[in-house]
């Protein structure tokens, strides 16, 4: 599904260059549930940002459901975005004058699906975790873990072929955090491939499967003891 | 291309920041208010000019004579000038290709009476040209015409005032009036815009009025209206020769402006003219500046909003957003409201120029009012000026990286 080979990425700052990824090599399967693990500076979300088409990368390959990734422009990044990621964010980052409902159909209306049969979509994906009843409150009316499992049910709707999460309980308290890694898992079970961006240990250690990332490279690549039980 | 979703997005995000709709809408309605209140009133003053100057004729110029005040080929100061008829013939031989009217008058103050009623009246021996000349308006009858003046005919035509006090409701017309003593006529009844005066007026062949009084061929003046294809200034240049052949003929000092001039409405027009040129260009100008300032205030506003919604951009193109989506909400939503917010401000400016309509004549502001073309045509500025004031920082903002809008706050 998702196959880097030999990533480098680095950022100018002033008249140098910060040398962020320092060649990575990875291969995310279908349906797996992987999460990076790094502190912060490990370039974990410089990698997600290239692997979700939010930013380029510089050198390296980078094959996104067996299509080469290169010398994309804007519009068929965001067309292949549309298609094939869903994104869950740290700050939920749903638009706060929209209804729950309507920032779950927002993909639908860039996919150009018509009104009617998008909202109708959205309203299966809120039931999905189980925020029907909150589907035309707004963003501000809702708890961080409403939030969040919005936000879970917009990057779902597509049906994308992965969706990648960036610290996506890093805003939530410890209770909220295990719904949301439960609502993800559940996610993955039904085969969805889900990617996870974290830095905390016991948010990766629900996952099936830990890379750990530091300096820009890998340095651990393991599979978890979930994985094994479910195995 | 219409699409009701696109229309959906701009309306929602325009009622869920009624603030800055507002505001942005606040500046374009204000600017095209301020700019269809100034040239109203700009057209309301050029109106009353052109008021002023329309009772007569605008292509007249008149020649009036009195004394000398120079000496000249041995004839001494004071000596009074008469105009007669040779000089009407050589004007009129002369100039004949730059005139298009031409009269003389003799003026008298008269005493008319018909049966028990009797008045003091001014009265006008004159050609058959005065009457386009003065611009009257035969309301009954006929003026005078060439077989008048070539039979010196004793007839008369009468105001609509003297025909009021006269004859009351009565007609008129084939009736016979005593003017100082001599029996006339009445062949025609006149009014004129130009007020009360004009029409307690009373005008006879020059010829009738020479043979009665005095039996000379004297003429008071000769009025003129030239040839309307001439241009101002050849208008002018030909009023100059005029003024220097008669001086020529009649033996004045070249520079003797006492004994003779000639008015001309040529000049006048000129003056007039371009005082309401320079007038509208101080409009346009302050007109322009007031545009250009809307024009400010909507793209200031425009950088705003579109710093602000940044990390909404961000979100968007995370979500599948295409660039050109971006621009085209922004756009959109931009010229949707300075082209509401530009009609309210026009409508507000006619309706307050409606109001004033002529309750500021005094002012000499009369009618002030603005022709649909040059409000069109600042509707159509603001509007494109919404547009590119949206564009540009829309454009840039669609190029920013989602990753980058989406770190924004």
């Amino acid at each position: 599904m998702i196959e880097i080979k030999k990533l480098h990425k680095s950022y100018p700052i002033g008249k140098d260059s910060l040398h962020v990824l320092k060649g990575i090599d990875l291969h995310i399967k279908e349906g797996e549930f992987v999460s990076i693990m790094g502190s912060s500076g490990s370039g974990k979300s410089t990698l997600l940002n290239i692997v979700g088409l939010l930013d380029e990368h510089d050198e390296g390959e980078y094959y996104l459901n067996g299509q080469l990734i290169d010398n994309l422009n804007e519009k068929k990044a965001a067309i292949l975005r549309n298609k094939f990621l869903g994104f869950v964010f740290q700050s939920f980052n749903l638009i706060s004058y929209k209804t729950a409902l309507e920032n779950v159909a927002l993909p639908l209306y860039y996919k150009g699906m018509a009104r009617k049969e998008r909202l109708k979509i959205a309203m299966d994906y809120l039931d999905k975790v189980e925020l029907k009843d909150w589907a035309n409150h707004l963003p501000n009316e809702l708890s961080g873990g409403q939030k969040q499992r919005v936000a879970i049910a917009r990057a779902l709707v597509t049906q994308p072929k992965v969706v990648l999460a960036d610290e996506p309980t890093g805003a939530l308290d410890s209770t909220t955090t295990d719904n949301v890694m439960d609502l993800l898992r559940d996610i993955n079970n039904e085969g969805m491939t889900v990617f996870v961006i974290t830095h905390e240990e016991e948010v990766a250690e629900q996952t099936k499967r830990i890379v750990r990332l530091k300096d820009g490279v890998i340095i651990s690549d393991e599979l978890t003891n979930i994985n094994s039980k479910a195995v | 291309m219409f699409d009701l979703d696109r229309w959906r997005e701009i309306f929602q995000s325009i009622s869920k920041n009624k603030l800055r709709s507002v505001m942005s809408g606040f500046t374009v309605a204000f600017a095209i208010l301020l700019f269809t209140l100034l040239f109203g009133v700009v057209n309301g003053l050029s109106n009353t000019f052109k008021d002023v100057f329309s009772d007569d004729a605008a292509n007249i110029m008149s020649v009036r004579v009195w004394k000398t005040s120079k000496p000249f080929k041995g004839l001494q100061t004071g000596r009074r000038i008469q105009l007669k008829n040779k000089d009407f013939n050589f004007v009129k031989e002369e100039y004949d290709s730059k005139i298009q009217h031409l009269t003389a008058r003799v003026n008298r103050n008269v005493n008319i009476s018909y049966k028990t009623k009797q008045d003091n009246y001014s009265l006008q021996a004159v050609h058959p040209d005065h009457q386009f000349l003065e611009k009257t308006i035969i309301e009954e009858g006929r003026y005078i015409n060439d077989r008048d003046l070539k039979e010196r005919a004793k007839v008369i035509v009468i105001g609509r005032l003297v025909k009021e006090d006269l004859f009351g409701e009565k007609p008129a017309i084939g009736k016979r009036i005593n003017v100082s003593g001599i029996s006339y006529q009445v062949i025609g009844v006149f009014s004129d815009e130009g007020g009360d005066n004009e029409e307690r007026k009373t005008f006879m062949p020059v010829s009738t009025a020479q043979m009665i009084y005095g039996n000379n061929d004297n003429l008071s003046q000769i009025v003129i209206g030239y040839n309307p294809d001439l241009s101002l200034d050849e208008a002018i240049a030909f009023g100059n020769k005029m003024e220097r052949d008669l001086r020529k003929k009649l033996d004045i000092h070249p520079d003797d402006q006492s004994a003779l001039s000639i008015q001309n409405m040529a000049e006048a027009n000129k003056g007039v003219g371009s005082f309401v040129i320079a007038l509208y260009f101080i409009v346009i100008f302050i007109g322009s500046g007031t545009l250009i300032a809307g024009i400010i205030g909507i793209s200031n506003i425009m950088i705003f909003v579109i710093k602000e919604r940044t990390k909404e951009f961000g979100i968007r193109k995370a979500l599948g957003a295409q660039p050109s989506s971006i621009v085209g909400i922004v756009v959109q939503e931009s010229v949707l409201i300075t082209t509401i917010a530009g009609y309210l401000g026009l409508s507000l400016g006619t309706f307050i120029l409606s109001a004033i309509d002529d309750g500021l004549e005094d002012y000499f502001i009369k009618d002030p009012s603005v022709s649909p073309g040059i409000v069109i045509g600042a509707t159509i500025t603001l509007i494109l000026s919404g547009l590119i004031a949206a564009y540009v920082p829309a454009k840039r903002a669609a190029r920013i990286k989602p990753i980058v809008a989406l770190r924004a706050d």
